[in-house]
């Protein structure tokens, strides 16, 4: 999230599309009803179905799954020709005015550069036209024909409410009504905010459905001030923390990526990353980012990453893919690549798309590890379970090791939500029997490997041997000395910059802030961005002060938001040109003529003066994007694209099937079932009463939702002869279930280039183990195939078919 | 007291004595009228507080544990009931059905007790002990990467990748748990780690 | 913050319960109302009436209250089946006192689908029916603050309870015979609490305080709701049972059946209402013999009932003492 949750409560107008607030997070969702009830909000719901959050909105609009690009572009294009747009905010806050490159074009569907061997686009035509220093070529008063915004506009001149209706299925009148409510976003007093979720990420096209949302809001002026943003509802409690310490393929902690290959030496690699400003006078805050790495290392490596060793460059994976993301070690797993697996709280079996190749790829590892409070359908993948897990158990190889763990209310530490929250909690319970905490099982795991490679040597041994474990007890580091760790510490007295004489911080004392974070090994810093979670002031995450000076919902003294315990993120953007608040009424900061100032932290440098650092330091302009240039693979500006199993052609390139740059294994793409075979349009969901495969375990939840169900319209229904409350089975070229039907008027067929679409909604939290009836899910059903940009499986949109059936039968039954 | 009286016996004394006009004629004279008006015992008294975080989505709700026992004093704590923090700014003592139910997800009669090993070709999980899970999975892992490991790719670049064991980090875990989790995959040099945040 | 208790009613249950032995603030002192009791004496006090407001145009449906509810009186509903829709379990039980049900309607004035949503349980009516029918002296009592709770270790499990409420509330246990339903947690509100389900509800569609402080808050999210082009939206507070202590704010309240059969103008029924001191165990048998004579319909026809002995019982009784007349009741 760009913004708090608690922020939402000033906002004037929310849009959950691709997400269901109320049903998914019903408790971050009170600050809609609170902006509802205080400020007289409105709430539009832009969903296949008629969710719970439908049920409290005041517009519903359906659309079908995966077309929501369409839908989003359409809007855009409503607002820019009403003149519905924050000028003054677009003009000076966005690269509207820079000049593209003559050869960047974008045809039949396709941008400029598409290789369709390599599944590939030479993105070297998405860029500005630079000028001989290597800054961009713009043009103020956006006459310039190559200039983005002329580009854009063409981009979207196609997005007609007639061609929104015809790919979207929404009807033309409930599309204009939502665009007409969210154009009246554009002036400086009315916000929006947009809170999506899966709804949205869940697709081949997944970080482009994002983008277009952010371009709109771009274009409102909503990003930056109190009640707007961009509002990412993440799933897990500490998702957002995994994700910011880097816990995934491609990442290292902070958003430092991943060396690959082509990073021969850590100059080559930091050549690539310490962007220089493409505007003269801009701030680009990544030109400190050789500051963070080398802390980072220092932080992994103690002493034994030293300047003339590169930092312990070498110490590091170097990749020679994108990264690998979880389909593809499925894949490998399939392919009988990999040998090991260590689930750590994760129930794969049931998460990742196409469970039968799922179920292949488990039975060909030697050895399985699960670390988890409860029972998983992932560590008993090898039992038989009738026709809810039927594998031939005594063929599977494979050694299962279930380890349990603690959970929440036995273990002490931070967990950083949606928005960025850094929030300390404590332990009140005695774990069950023999469970241990998990930094206890990793340590433990860490430790007899490191004793073996210290006795027996073995493949590079040096990055075990020599990373940084000197916690008071090393078989069990506290969360406390952790917390310290990923903050950051001088290793050597630091001196002040501007004054050598002045001592900063003393050697072995934690630093304040990434502030003080440097490139030349005297600090280490396990995640910049974290820096300042626990520094000598204490532990800052377990703050408690709930205070809220004019109930601005920034909460600056409860607990730790990263970065620098800021609540909302470019809240320079929420001041005009002169730093004044482009509504007073909603001021976050100000410039008082020498400073910035207000109730948050200044997402800017607090004496830079206003009209001369852009707001969006995080780009190398100081800008924000509406054009992102060679930076994502699938485009510059969003485009329509089909889900790779739709029910209709793409429009704009009937050849074309899903993100043209999505990968797709062979096997996977010999799975794609077409519109004919399975005439329906499937998509996935959570439901209130549940999360994800846990709940399942508690008899409460059980009894408020005990049994799998797919829920379909009642046209379906009767076309189909399915009962309300009766059995049927649903189908993809990749599977069958089967599931009680519920009946429903809150789904309804879509009319979608000229012919009906039936949409078959199937929730996703149920399995063999747990105190609920034993169930489905919809990943049995779903395509393996994930976003072009960071492989998030396309789990919102495939084909199935369904017909009424009979009950499924347990292993007891069978027998 | 008339504490067990059936329905049956309130009939059969009702056939007795209906046409009285005093409901001791019943058999429920007001000196024997059972319990006095009262309300259940408040089952909070007396436990300890613990402020905790909801595990399940990313609003992060403040929730206060309340146990039998202290932690802090070095006792056995039993969690009897978990509600909302009506001081935490953003649910304000809220909990969305999940929420409120945590205790049952704490005492979840599928909670897992003990490690357990299950053999190739095995229909069933066999107890075993710590030490032998750590020493076995130490073992399986340092042989899988020491012959799967590369070291260098074709133009001899030290390139780090075990690609052959993988690791599904747990996205409920704390930012601690993670990092120490972070740097154990990460110096082994396992490229395959991921976690919720991918799906 | 706790409540302060030196007010005689919470005013909200938007706070954290105490954890000190405290003493409870309800008892035999504050009660109103006793059931088969005719010479119960004047309350010491006069409590402040409380009230649940529950907005069902805030309502997102997400049963937090049930699971609150569960949790906090420690019940045990089982697990079910899905029978095609979202209300689970299918019907208030003696483990489930509240319940969210969910009716899809389509407005006929603007075709659009309108997915109401409405938590059940005891309305705590303050002319309460299940009170009125119950013959156990003290099984079923009302406190001055309005609250309508059951005494356990008093009930017979009659259900007479059951057919003397308008709403359809009280449900038997089969386990122990007793009648059990929605206590309004008198157990937290006795010590400065509001009730877990308020407390709990993510959008505060739930909230909890005095019955005044309710009505004001209705009012202004009616005025709210207006604006938004719900005309008919109004308080659900029905007179015919004297007001509640348990109210709805409704989008439509013109047509309340609309959400899962609400009743439009709820009254005791007429033959409980005409109970009156010693009338009433006349009424009780004819109550009786009545379920008898409609061949064991409503609440006799449900499991653990009345077993064949006992209405022959309640037949005699009745033939004994009123003849043929009881059948002109009906």
């Amino acid at each position: 999230m760009t913004n708090a949750w608690t922020d939402i409560k000033n906002t004037d107008l929310v849009v959950v599309m691709g997400g269901n607030a109320a049903e998914a997070h019903p408790c971050g969702f009170k600050w809609v009803t609170e902006a509802k009830h205080h400020r007289g909000a409105k709430l539009i719901v832009v969903d296949p179905r008629y969710t719970r959050t439908a049920s409290v909105s005041d517009y519903y609009a359906p659309i079908r799954q995966g077309t929501d690009i369409a839908f989003l572009n359409g809007v855009m294009k409503y607002c820019i020709d009403n003149g519905k747009v924050q000028w003054e905010y677009m003009k000076a806050f966005t690269n509207a005015a820079y000049i593209v490159k003559d050869d960047f074009a974008y045809h039949d569907g396709l941008f400029t550069g598409y290789d369709p061997e390599k599944r590939d686009y030479d993105k070297s035509s998405w860029d500005y036209v630079l000028d001989e220093e290597g800054f961009v070529t713009s043009d103020p008063t956006l006459q310039h024909p190559r200039c983005v915004w002329n580009l854009l506009k063409e981009h979207l001149a196609s997005y007609t409410p007639e061609m929104v209706e015809r790919i979207c299925g929404t009807p033309k009148d409930k599309f204009l009504k939502v665009a007409e409510m969210i154009s009246e976003c554009s002036t400086p007093t009315k916000t929006m905010t947009s809170m999506y979720a899966l709804g949205w990420t869940q697709h081949s096209h997944g970080s482009q459905n994002i983008r277009a949302m952010a371009m709109l809001q771009l274009i409102l002026g909503n990003i930056g001030v109190r009640g707007g943003g961009m509002n990412a509802l993440r799933g897990h409690s500490n998702i957002q923390g995994l994700t910011d310490l880097g816990l995934m393929s491609h990442l290292l902690t902070g958003y430092l990526t991943m060396p690959s290959e082509k990073d021969v030496d850590f100059t080559t690699y930091m050549k690539s990353r310490e962007f220089k400003p493409l505007v003269k006078g801009q701030t680009s805050y990544w030109q400190n980012y050789k500051k963070f790495m080398v802390s980072f290392q220092k932080s992994m490596w103690g002493d034994k990453a030293q300047a003339e060793n590169d930092w312990g460059f070498n110490y590091l994976s170097k990749l020679d893919v994108p990264a690998y993301d979880v389909l593809r070690m499925f894949e490998l797993m399939y392919q009988g690549k990999v040998n090991g697996y260590i689930c750590q709280g994760f129930n794969p079996l049931l998460a990742f798309p196409n469970r039968a190749k799922n179920t292949e790829a488990l039975s060909k590892l030697k050895f399985l590890v699960t670390m988890d409070p409860l029972e998983t359908e992932t560590s008993r993948f090898w039992e038989n379970h009738g026709d809810f897990n039927d594998v031939d158990t005594a063929a599977i190889q494979t050694e299962v090791f279930q380890l349990p763990t603690t959970c929440f209310a036995e273990e002490e530490g931070s967990l950083t939500n949606s928005g960025r929250w850094l929030q300390w909690h404590w332990a009140g319970g005695t774990p069950p029997a023999e469970a241990k905490h998990d930094t206890y099982i990793v340590a433990q795991i860490f430790l007899r490997m490191r004793e073996l490679y210290k006795t027996e040597g073995g493949a590079f041994p040096d990055p075990v041997l020599d990373l940084t474990w000197d916690y008071a007890d090393p078989n069990e580091p506290t969360p406390e000395e952790l917390a310290k760790e990923i903050n950051g510490r001088a290793l050597t007295d630091l001196m002040d910059p501007t004054d050598p004489t002045k001592l900063l911080v003393a050697a072995g004392k934690q630093v304040v802030n990434f502030s003080q974070l440097r490139d030349d090994g005297s600090t280490a810093s396990g995640c910049w961005i974290y820096s300042g979670c626990f520094n000598e002031q204490g532990n800052n995450m377990a703050r408690r002060d709930n205070h809220d000076p004019d109930d601005t919902g920034a909460y600056l003294n409860w607990t730790f938001a990263w970065p620098l315990n800021r609540r909302t993120l470019y809240n320079r953007a929420s001041a005009d040109l002169n730093g004044k608040p482009w509504d007073p009424t909603r001021k976050i900061i100000e410039w008082d003529g020498a400073k910035w100032s207000g109730y948050d932290v200044p997402d800017i440098a607090p004496t830079a003066k206003p009209g001369e650092v852009g707001p969006f330091i995080m780009n190398q302009e100081g800008t924000a994007r509406l054009f992102s240039r060679g930076l994502m693979r699938d485009g510059p500006f969003p485009a329509h694209m089909e889900p790779f199993e739709s029910p209709v052609a793409n429009v704009f390139n009937p050849k074309m099937r899903g993100n043209p740059v999505s990968r797709i294994f062979q096997t996977d793409a010999d799975q794609l079932g077409t519109s004919a075979e399975f005439p329906y349009a499937a998509t996935s969901y959570r439901l209130t009463e549940h999360f994800h495969y846990w709940t399942k375990h508690n008899r409460v939840n059980s009894a408020l939702q005990p049994e799998f169900f797919v829920e379909i319209s009642v046209e379906l229904a009767e076309e189909k002869g399915i009962d309300n409350g009766g059995w049927v089975r649903v189908w993809s070229k990749r599977g069958s279930i089967k599931a009680k039907a519920v009946v429903t008027r809150r789904i309804r067929p879509l009319i979608c280039d000229g012919k009906p679409v039936h949409i078959v909604g199937i929730p996703l939290h149920w399995g063999f183990t747990g105190s609920a009836k034993k169930g489905f899910g919809p990943n049995s059903l779903a395509a393996f195939v994930g976003d072009a940009n960071i492989d998030t499986p396309e789990s919102k949109a495939f084909l199935v078919n369904i017909e009424p059936s009979t009950a499924p039968k347990d292993k007891e039954l069978v027998s | 007291m008339n504490l067990d009286l059936s329905r049956r016996s309130f009939l059969k004394l009702a056939g007795a004595g209906v046409a009285a006009t005093s409901v001791g004629a019943m058999g429920f004279g007001e000196a024997e009228a059972a319990e006095a008006a009262h309300v259940r015992p408040f089952k909070l008294a007396t436990t300890t507080e613990t402020r905790n975080t909801c595990p399940y989505c990313s609003v992060a709700c403040g929730v206060i544990l309340y146990s039998k026992g202290d932690l802090r004093k070095g006792e056995k704590a039993d969690i009897i009931h978990i509600e909302g923090d009506a001081d935490h700014p953003t649910n304000r003592g809220t909990l969305c059905p999940k929420g409120a139910a945590l205790k049952d997800f704490v005492k979840s009669p599928t909670r897992l007790q003990y490690p357990m090993h299950r053999k190739p070709g095995s229909d069933k999980f066999e107890r075993i002990s710590w030490d032998q899970a750590f020493d076995r999975i130490a073992r399986l892992m340092k042989d899988d990467r020491d012959a799967n490991f590369t070291a260098t790719n074709n133009a001899g670049l030290p390139v780090n990748r075990w690609s052959t064991t993988g690791m599904l980090a747990a996205s409920a875990t704390t930012n601690e748990t993670a990092w120490a989790t972070f740097k154990f995959a990460k110096s082994l040099g396992i490229v395959g780690f991921d976690n919720q945040a991918r799906v | 913050m706790t409540n302060s208790l030196q007010m005689d009613s919470p005013r909200t249950a938007v706070s954290n319960p105490p954890v000190q032995a405290m003493d409870s603030n309800l008892g035999e002192r504050d009660l109103v109302r006793r059931s088969a009791t005719s010479d119960l004496p004047p309350p010491e006090r006069q409590l402040t009436a409380v009230a649940k407001l529950i907005d069902v145009s805030k309502c997102i449906g997400c049963k937090a209250c049930q699971s609150a509810c569960v949790e906090w009186n420690d019940t045990h509903p089982g697990v079910g089946e899905n029978v095609g829709v979202y209300t689970n379990p299918h019907d208030l039980t003696e483990d489930m006192f509240t319940l969210m049900r969910f009716s899809e309607w389509i407005n006929p004035e603007t075709d659009n689908l309108e997915w109401l949503i409405r938590k059940d349980g005891c309305m705590h009516c303050a002319d309460p029916g299940c009170l009125k029918a119950c013959p156990a002296p003290g099984a079923i009592v009302q406190y001055s603050n309005g609250i309508v709770d059951f005494i356990h270790e008093n009930c017979i499990g009659c259900g007479y309870c059951v057919k003397g409420c308008p709403f359809n509330i009280p449900r038997i246990s089969k386990a122990d015979h007793r009648a059990y339903k929605c206590t309004l947690c008198s157990d937290r509100v006795a010590v400065g609490q509001g009730p877990a389900c308020a407390k709990a509800c993510p959008t505060q569609a739930i909230v909890f305080g005095t019955k005044d402080d309710m009505k004001k808050h209705a009012d202004e999210r009616i005025a709210d709701l207006k604006s938004r082009g719900y005309a008919n939206a109004g308080l659900y507070d029905p007179q015919g049972v004297g007001g509640t202590h348990v109210m709805y704010v409704l989008h439509h309240n013109d047509k309340p059946h609309i959400y899962a059969d609400l009743p439009d103008d709820p009254k005791i029924s007429g033959v409980v209402q005409a109970w009156k001191g010693a009338t009433k165990y006349v009424g009780l048998a004819t109550m009786g013999f009545l379920a008898v004579g409609a061949a064991l319909h409503g609440v006799f026809a449900k499991p653990n009932r009345v077993s064949h002995e006992d209405e022959e019982g309640a037949e005699e009784v009745l033939k004994d003492k009123l003849g043929g007349q009881s059948e002109e009741r009906a």
